[in-house]
């Protein structure tokens, strides 16, 4: 059975410091990824060229 | 507050368990989990190697016949480099072993520990589906069929098969980061011709001099690892012969795009005069003063100076091509 050792108050803050920092970052991504697909229909449509 | 006092980058969390922790709210499932940072998942992207990929593949987009609209061209860059940095994810993921032992890359993410091997594969895999999908949706799928080759390249070829059987590894697999300007110029004009052909021959044959001058100064690290680059199999002395002959070679070789009328002389002339440096720091590094066997008594001054001097190479003489192109 694997053993549960707690972190400490200080690894504590810094686990929830770097997971804070990850969440934002995926947020930044999803955003741009939103905003780059919604870019490439507005060229691909202005083009003709949306062809699926 | 107080600050983490053992959390930093490239530390190993020894002593700390896989743990189920809950303290001040926080939950964390492993110790991978925890303490990778977004920095870390950046890092997996090998964002050095990513800057010149991105340089070329730019400049075969900008150099190729016809016109792709700014957005279409800034996704096909972009594609390039997630295309890049996945393949360099997967790479570490597979050599997470000898990182280990190479003291320059046990910092990164998966030897230090701070992101699981399966989780960096998982990442690697998602980045290069998403930037072939992503690079046939804004360009055509001529583009990214040479994305995903280049790709499949760089993991199967160059990190799986060639890496660690043979000291040809480096030339070989040098093809992999010789695709980006290819991609670029497809990307615009949905086929191939003879000048991406030429800019792929140029990156390829810039490689080994540029990798070797690396290795001769990191041959120790490389022992260590077990891997079969040339300083470490055939000796410093042939690595140095090398090193001057590929330099050589490569050298007439960027010139040829000029002579064949493809280029106009902003760029022969580029090259002819970075050619020479070039050349000066191959000759340099073959005349470092060095024992009976070749090991350098300057502490491969004049290696790394070559290996400066390749980088630099590379982003001039590419730089000349643009500039060719649009000024010239």
């Amino acid at each position: 059975m694997e053993l549960l050792t707690p972190l400490s108050r200080a690894d504590s803050q810094a686990v929830q410091r770097r997971r804070r920092g990850r969440n934002w970052a995926m947020l930044a991504a999803l955003i741009a990824l939103v905003g780059l697909f919604y870019a490439i229909t507005l060229v691909k449509i202005g083009q003709g060229t949306m062809a699926f | 507050m107080t600050e983490p006092t053992n959390v930093g980058h490239g530390q190993n969390r020894e002593g700390s368990q896989p743990s189920l922790a809950l303290l001040s709210g926080t939950m964390v499932s492993g110790p991978e989990e925890a303490f990778s940072s977004a920095a870390d998942w950046f890092a997996l992207l090998k964002p050095r190697v990513m800057t010149l990929v991105v340089f070329t593949g730019w400049i075969g987009l900008l150099v190729a016949p016809g016109h792709l609209h700014p957005v279409l061209a800034f996704t096909a860059i972009l594609c390039i480099a997630v295309a890049a940095g996945a393949a360099g994810a997967i790479n570490m993921w597979y050599d997470r072993d000898i990182d280990a032992v190479m003291r320059r890359t046990a910092g990164r993410p998966i030897p230090a520990g701070r992101i699981a091997a399966g989780e960096a594969l998982g990442y690697g895999i998602t980045l290069s589906a998403f930037a072939v999908v992503v690079m046939a949706l804004a360009t055509n799928v001529a583009a990214a069929a040479v994305l995903a080759l280049s790709i499949a390249f760089y993991v199967f070829v160059y990190t799986m098969w060639l890496k660690r059987r043979t000291p040809q590894n480096i030339v070989i697999g040098g093809a992999a980061g010789a695709f980006p300007p290819v991609i670029g110029w497809v990307a615009v004009t949905g086929g191939l011709d003879l000048m991406p052909i030429l800019l792929f021959a140029i990156v390829f044959f810039w490689t080994p001099p540029h990798f070797w001058s690396l290795s001769l100064f990191a041959h120790a690290d490389y022992a260590r690892a077990g891997v079969p680059m040339l300083p470490v199999v055939a000796g410093a002395r042939h690595t140095r012969w090398q090193i001057v002959l590929y330099t050589l070679f490569l050298v007439p070789l960027t010139v040829v795009p000029w002579a064949l009328g493809l280029t106009g002389a902003i760029y022969g002339i580029a090259a002819i005069v970075l050619g020479l440096g070039f050349i000066v720091c191959a000759i340099r590094v073959l005349r470092d003063e060095q024992d009976a066997v070749g090991i350098s008594l300057t502490k491969d001054a004049p290696a790394r100076a070559s290996f400066k001097y390749s980088i630099l190479y590379l982003f001039v003489l590419f730089a000349a091509l643009a500039v060719d192109r649009f000024v010239g």
